[in-house]
């Protein structure tokens, strides 16, 4: 392609200033969250309408050029790392509340409102969203799209896809495909579903109707700290089986307590092996109801302590230190890398036991605080980058905790998708066959593959290369396939 | 109670690689909902006296067409209640499957229909179809979480898992729900159960159906433990569920006549209340009427009731939106509609538009295509074997 002919294109294609090319000017788009995968991208295209997104497409669709939709940039796989040569289209000028329609309890808004403005934006009227991403401050609905993102408060009131109705999405082959509206389970396949955690891989989501909840009129925050995780892990298993969800409910081990004590004071008990945090919302006869069974269960299951946050600023007081978790983590460690598995439920312990005792193997230090509820695990490992080979040593151990998830009958990411990072792990989760359709699949939205190239859905031959393939009878697939 | 697995999968394989193929059929409860459907869910009837409705080309004419019967590949495989998750064969009858988590106290959040009292776990996921509770627990889809499956080219792959939250891939497990068995034939599904609430109560209050969309309105903006709303023929039924305290509370806020009998919302979950009468039977009424029983019409056949001729549509909308004139059930607090009416279906689909929603024949498979449906049907199957006969599969459009 002529590179020059291309920008004058985008450039004429684009308002002022919304193409950026300079090095410098750059650099922000480098990475996203995960800041240690890096790269400088040709150019960033900073469309402000539909319209302008469409253009940005045409042109890259007829020109040959990949490009990389881009939301806030604070997801954690690298799925807005730019790829060489290519365009990072970012959607943060696509911005606007479009509409508020209180009788159908919905929203329409364009793919760059930050999540937690959707809920400040509604909450006049008793209503919010529901999904509550920890970078929810800063992170943009369309990328929320992107990852299914999840939250906090998913245990009780579902991922991303549960609470978006509509999308409306352009393909790189030039199609806008409108898609639910707002009500339910508009006939067809399910598309919403698919492009849902589809990581910008198979279209760019230029507005996003999203279901509105009622706020719960009560909340009460429980903390439950355990002399043994084995007890405190006990004490999820009974609760979910004998069906009482909670809104959230996270757990927090030894290390990361007393590292988010010294941080944040919010009082958790430090000497605790593990604690529980529990919130409960309804109404009020229904919190009441079950924040006496709550604290009957945690007793049995052997808590030393409870506590009970039943106003505001209480109930602020303990949420405060699992939010610290995490600067709390980067005061105690140079650098933390998160992971993010999910097992099943009752694997808890077995699983945290086999992440023990990998952090004594490879002698990094992991901290757990997870969504316990759902069986969301992040372990925290903790290195220091400038020390040479601690952060291979991290990724190294990463990666086997992954595998340990997998093992268990989890998957290599809950919530924060696969991105650039786990690319490798895919391969330790599907096989080829699965692999295949995976691509199929993209091919139907994307024959060139042009979106976000290289993410998400790992090459049958990078699976081979990582030797993670799965082989089956001992016959390797595709045997005339080369390896190197 | 068997694995077929293997079995099935050499058949889809078989077929493909012989040029033949199948129609998918479960435990056929879902046979004779109008024409759309009878092609993949025949009961028993192989698919040659079917004569359906909408063919796509020649080469799909019925006598190509063979049923794979799945109704055996049955069996739960594992259900841990603490885990709220339950994996099973698509065959396993939905009452084997109510029985075994009503011992737990647990229940599929979806409350998918069961026709003539029958269905299997396959077909209720491969239909899509949510029951009364929809809009409070959730549906089919939102219930998948995971899908062991044999695609169009006779191979058998495993999305998703029985993890509450997974984004490892597409979610390729989630596109089954709905698809109707065209992208690949189910083997097994695991699935995100609830527990029972713990008491449950019918409120009923005479009302115009004006009214009881202002207050399914209301209602959906306030927190209470309402699970389902249905009004029809100027009553309005409330279903609340949660602790005694809170139910109560509520029903006294609401008014009304309080029940424990929930037989309305099963029925409902049934299509067997009247206004379902001859296609909530498995079809009898029209296998009984005759001429006139079934007719073909627009968009994959219009079934249409023995007795006046009206035709029973589906009708998914803003929930806000006004009603349309006539004999109309209105639940999912206004978003789901069934209208029964004689309205000829332009401007059936004309009302649907400006409920910013979608009409099809209450018992249809949907239209499946769309350019990019038929691509992913393509990426899929791309031979056509599995259920060719719900779309005329031309990607290039």
């Amino acid at each position: 392609m002529n590179e020059t002919a291309v920008l004058e294109r985008l450039r004429t294609a684009l308002p002022t200033g919304a193409l950026i090319t300079q090095p410098a000017a750059m650099r922000p788009y480098e990475a996203d969250g995960l800041t240690a995968l890096r790269e400088m991208p040709w150019a960033v295209a900073l469309p402000g309408t539909e319209d302008e997104v469409r253009a940005a497409l045409r042109i890259c669709r007829t020109e040959g050029v990949p490009l990389v939709p881009r939301g806030a940039g604070t997801g954690l796989s690298g799925g807005a790392r730019p790829v060489r040569g290519g365009l990072v289209l970012g959607l943060s000028k696509l911005n606007r509340i479009l509409e508020v329609d209180v009788h159908n309890c919905v929203a329409r808004v364009q793919p760059g409102v930050r999540n937690l403005a959707i809920s400040e934006a509604v909450a006049e009227h008793g209503l919010y969203y529901a999904p509550d991403p920890s970078s929810q401050l800063a992170c943009s609905i369309g990328g929320n799209v992107a990852e299914n993102s999840g939250g906090v408060h998913c245990l009780k009131y579902g991922l991303t896809v549960h609470n978006v109705l509509g999308l409306k999405v352009e393909t790189i082959e030039g199609r806008t495909l409108e898609l639910g509206g707002k009500g339910f389970d508009y006939p067809g396949y399910d598309l919403l579903a698919l492009l849902c955690g589809s990581e910008g891989m198979l279209g760019v989501v230029t507005e996003v109707t999203v279901r509105l909840l009622p706020q719960p009129p009560e909340k009460v925050v429980l903390l439950a700290a355990f002399r043994s995780l084995e007890a405190a892990a006990g004490a999820v298993a009974r609760m979910i089986g004998e069906g009482v969800i909670p809104a959230g409910l996270e757990m927090m081990d030894a290390l990361a307590v007393q590292a988010t004590e010294d941080f944040a004071q919010a009082g958790y008990p430090r000497d605790a092996a593990a604690i529980l945090l529990c919130e409960l919302d309804g109404d009020a006869d229904e919190v009441r109801t079950l924040q006496a069974y709550a604290r009957r269960l945690f007793e049995e299951a052997g808590a030393y302590q409870i506590q009970q946050a039943d106003d505001a600023e209480e109930r602020e007081r303990l949420w405060r230190g699992r939010k610290a978790a995490f600067p709390a983590m980067g005061r105690i460690a140079a650098d933390y890398y998160c992971m993010d598995g999910t097992i099943p439920r009752t694997a808890l312990v077995e699983v945290l036991n086999g992440v023990s005792a990998l952090s004594k193997r490879f002698g990094l230090a992991v901290a757990n605080v997870f969504h316990a509820g759902d069986g969301n695990l992040h372990p925290l490992i903790l290195y220091d980058a400038s020390q040479a080979g601690q952060l291979e040593s991290a990724e190294a151990l990463g990666g086997e905790i992954l595998k340990l998830c997998v093992k268990a009958g989890g998957t290599v990411t809950g919530e924060h998708g696969v991105g650039a990072e786990k690319l490798n792990q895919m391969c330790v989760q599907f096989g080829p066959d699965e692999l295949a359709q995976f691509e199929r699949v993209k091919e139907a939205f994307d024959p060139k593959r042009l979106l976000n190239p290289g993410k998400a859905i790992p090459t049958l031959s990078r699976c081979a290369e990582v030797g993670g393939m799965h082989v089956h009878g001992g016959e390797l697939p595709f045997p005339k396939m080369e390896r190197f | 109670m068997r694995d077929e697995a293997v079995r099935l999968v050499e058949t889809v394989r078989r077929a493909g690689a012989e040029g033949r193929r199948l129609v998918i059929v479960g435990s056929g409860s879902k046979a004779g909902k109008g024409q759309g459907v009878r092609g993949s869910f025949a009961s028993g009837q192989p698919m040659a006296s079917a004569q359906p409705a909408v063919l796509a080309s020649g080469s799909d004419a019925p006598d190509a067409l063979e049923t794979m019967p799945v109704g055996d590949h049955a069996g739960i495989i594992d259900h841990r209640p603490e885990e709220l998750v339950l994996t099973a064969r698509c065959g396993t009858a939905l009452k084997d499957v109510d029985a075994l988590l009503a011992q737990h106290r647990q229940h599929l959040p979806f409350e998918p229909p069961m026709l003539d009292g029958g269905g299997t776990l396959g077909g209720a996921v491969a239909t899509g179809w949510s029951g009364p509770g929809r809009p409070w627990r959730g549906s089919v889809r939102d219930a998948v979480l995971g899908v062991e499956m044999v695609n169009g080219l006779g191979q058998r792959l495993k999305f998703g898992g029985q993890v509450m939250k997974n984004v490892a891939g597409y979610d390729l497990s989630r596109l089954q729900a709905g698809a109707w068995g065209s992208l690949g034939a189910l083997l097994s599904v695991s699935l995100r159960l609830s527990p029972m609430p713990y008491v449950e109560r019918n409120c009923r209050l005479p009302c115009s159906a004006d009214q009881a969309l202002a207050w399914m309105r209301t209602w959906a903006r306030g927190f209470s433990p309402i699970s389902a709303t249905c009004y029809q023929d100027g009553l309005l039924d409330v279903r609340l569920s949660g602790p005694e305290a809170a139910v109560q509370a509520a029903a006294a806020r609401i008014g009304g006549e309080l029940s424990s009998d929930l037989g309305h919302w099963s029925a409902l979950r049934d299509w067997a209340l009247p206004i379902f009468h001859g296609v909530g039977d498995g079809g009898a009424a029209q296998r009984r009427g005759g001429k006139g029983a079934a007719e073909k019409g627009v968009g994959g056949g219009v079934a249409r009731e023995a007795e006046d001729g009206a035709a029973l549509w589906r009708i998914h909308c803003a929930p806000a939106a006004p009603l349309p004139p006539g004999r109309c059930l209105v639940e999912w607090a206004g978003a789901r509609r069934w209208w029964r009416t004689n309205a000829p279906p332009e401007a059936v689909h004309a009302y649907a538009k400006t409920a910013a929603g979608v009409a099809v024949l209450a018992h249809c498979a949907p239209d499946f295509n769309a350019p990019i449906m038929a691509r992913l049907k393509q990426a899929f199957d791309p031979n056509r074997v599995l259920n060719p006969h719900l779309s005329h599969g031309n990607p290039v459009q």
